[in-house]
């Protein structure tokens, strides 16, 4: 049994890193996003902002000493109405102060104002952030006055570490579904596993063999990427390796299941591509890979959760962005636990070794 | 004779069409028994049955005796006519891939050395000929040192050199003392290969036995080749039957002096003329009305 396992997670390791083009374009891949999107950063190009507004009276904040410190009252209401005037920008918000703030630092909002206390916050190291506060401050006719500046408490974390789980995230999630979903589709179209149906192999030991590949491949890569990333952009994470492979592993594996319940009987790689990616998309979009989901619409957050990559960029984030330890990531955990089971039984239930 | 394999009224029915209707026959322990005929006579889905691939709906099949157990896989070799190779692996790496999935492994380097592969060990599966590819499907189909072997159309689509290369092999693997079961719309190979046949069409064997003994009971007499179509006129009262076959004539004849006696009597122009004993080409046509094809 374990031999059987063992032959057949070695010869699919060789043909996954014998296959240049897609082992280039593994490693390859994410490299590219995050260099990309620190270029485009760098140029300030982003067009779309969001602003949160707290409703509730100012709290005691740590003074920046910047360089607005002016008159509150009507010019701070006039400079905010001005402001609100202002297109492609989605207003939010948050009845809680402490809430918004920890919002902002996680560059889920790129600007936080309260209205009432004239004041603003902004997170240093978000280059939307100071588009934001340019418009702000550039709104009505006071000049630069009516709002005082902040900066946000405790640790800021660059926008760029804030992105960075989400693209690992997507490709673990293109690797897990394509790598997996796609091979085992193709060996039953071609026959390979026919041929393995009548050799003692169960299909148990076949798709743990799978399984256990896939997420060789899966770390090892993301691996390869983290670290690369983490010298260039000098990328750090609060939390302990430890847990932060425990959710990735746990991740990937949720998303291997997936991968083995698409793939469980059909023989048509056009299918299987087709609805391949129509679980691919809306979790590149609604698991918060890109940007943040605060303000959608509350459905749509309601959506994302279906999705495991959600829970995955979630506790990832939490684990590198905030230091958080497995307790924290409860939530996540139990979620992904329930999905790989869940996946996992349906896909063996349903799965054939030949066409049908 | 020691029986290895026994099938006993077997059918298997799909939702359009019963493909397998009350099939029986058994194979003698050490023998190469064919199983020939053309496409939708039934022999795939009789051997996938057999192999385990497909369920049956009624009949018995004994294997030494008994129904086929845990152990049917370990000891069975199945090379199926169309089977892609597992991608970017060599020919070894491939070789053990599929040696390692079984219990009982024959010897590799004998292997090897059976199906002439030691010049291939290090290729790509992908820079492979057709001819080398069913070698190693062949190879990978003894890995387990099996009892029994299941070949099915192994030489379609190869060139002729390619095909009697694969032959060469087949007839080695029986003289190491295992029964194989070939199906093969090659009579030629069935001839040379099979030691029993057994010719299926729609779902039942129609004929059964030894080359030999099918073609006397069956085949017996001569036929007599002519490239013209004399007329119907000419030929009023010629006393052996004869045939037009694509613009050609062909004569089944018990006595070929006679004949040609007879034609030469009409002033039929025999310079295109070619005589040849009936073979099972010509046994299958007898018996199914159509050519085996591919």
């Amino acid at each position: 049994m374990i031999k059987r396992i063992w032959t057949l997670f070695v010869a699919r390791n060789r043909e996954f890193i014998r296959d240049r083009s897609a082992f280039g374009w593994n490693i390859a891949f994410p490299f590219l996003i995050v260099l990309g999107f620190g270029l485009m950063f760098s140029q300030d190009r982003q067009v779309l902002y969001k602003a949160g507004i707290v409703t509730a009276p100012a709290q005691q904040v740590q003074r920046s000493g910047g360089d607005n410190s002016l008159t509150k009252g009507p010019f701070a209401a006039e400079k905010f109405a001005q402001f609100k005037k202002t297109r492609y920008v989605e207003y939010i918000t948050f009845p809680s102060q402490e809430h918004a703030l920890k919002t902002l630092a996680h560059h889920r909002i790129d600007i936080l104002i309260n209205p009432a206390a004239g004041q603003y916050w902004i997170n240093s190291s978000s280059p939307k952030g100071y588009i934001a506060e340019r418009l702000l401050l550039a709104a009505g006719s006071n000049g630069g006055r009516g709002f005082t500046r902040q900066i946000v408490q405790g640790r800021e974390i660059p926008y760029i570490e804030w992105l960075f789980p989400g693209v690992l995230g997507m490709n673990m999630m293109f690797s897990a579904l394509f790598g997996v979903g796609y091979v085992v589709v193709r060996y039953r179209k071609n026959g390979v596993l026919k041929r393995m149906s009548v050799t003692p192999l169960r299909p148990w030991e076949f798709l743990t063999a799978q399984i256990i590949s896939r997420m060789f491949l899966l770390l090892g890569t993301t691996a390869v990427v983290y670290i690369g990333c983490a010298l260039i952009f000098g990328f750090q994470c609060r939390g302990s390796y430890g847990t932060l492979l425990f959710i990735f592993s746990l991740g990937g594996f949720s998303m291997i299941s997936l991968g083995l319940l698409v793939a469980s009987r059909s023989s048509s790689e056009e299918f299987a591509g087709g609805i391949l990616n129509l679980i691919t998309w809306p979790m590149m979009f609604l698991s918060e890979v890109w940007f943040s989901l605060e303000g959608a619409h509350p459905w749509v957050k309601k959506l994302s959760l279906i999705f495991p990559l959600t829970p995955m960029i979630d506790g990832a984030r939490k684990v590198m962005n905030d230091g958080a330890g497995i307790y924290d990531l409860k939530y996540q955990i139990i979620s992904l636990s329930v999905m790989s089971a869940l996946f996992m039984i349906i896909g063996s239930f349903m799965f054939k070794w030949q066409k049908e | 004779m020691n029986t290895i394999l026994e099938v006993k009224n077997l059918v298997k029915s799909f939702p359009e069409v019963c493909a397998v209707q009350g099939v029986s026959f058994s194979i003698p322990r050490g023998i190469c028994f064919g199983l020939l005929g053309p496409n939708g006579a039934g022999k795939t889905t009789t051997i996938e049955v057999i192999e385990t691939i497909l369920k049956h709906d009624s009949g018995e099949i004994l294997y030494k005796g008994r129904p086929r157990g845990a152990t049917f896989r370990e000891e069975v070799g199945i090379q199926f006519q169309n089977t892609e190779l597992p991608q970017y692996l060599t020919v070894r790496e491939t070789l053990e891939t599929f040696r390692n999935l079984y219990g009982r492994r024959g010897d590799i380097d004998e292997l090897i050395e059976i199906c002439q592969l030691e010049e291939l060990l290090n290729r790509d599966n992908r820079k492979i000929s057709g001819g080398q590819k069913q070698r190693l499907l062949l190879a990978m189909a003894l890995a387990n040192d099996p009892e029994l072997v299941f070949l099915d159309e192994p030489t379609t689509g190869l060139d002729p050199q390619a095909r009697r290369h694969l032959w060469d092999i087949v007839r080695n693997i029986k003289m190491k003392g295992k029964t194989l079961i070939l199906t093969t719309h090659y009579m030629e190979e069935a001839q040379i290969l099979c030691d029993r046949i057994a010719i299926m069409d729609y779902g039942k064997i129609i004929a059964e036995g030894t080359p030999q003994e099918l073609l006397e009971q069956h085949c017996a007499g001569t036929i007599i080749h002519l490239d013209i179509t004399p007329g119907k006129k000419i030929m009023e009262g010629f006393p052996w039957p004869w045939f037009q076959v694509n613009g050609t004539m062909e004569i089944h004849t018990d006595s070929v002096n006679r004949t040609i006696e007879e034609l030469m009597r009409l002033d039929i122009d025999l310079s295109s003329m070619t005589i040849r004993s009936r073979n099972l080409e010509d046994l299958f046509l007898e018996l199914t009305g159509h050519q085996l094809r591919t």
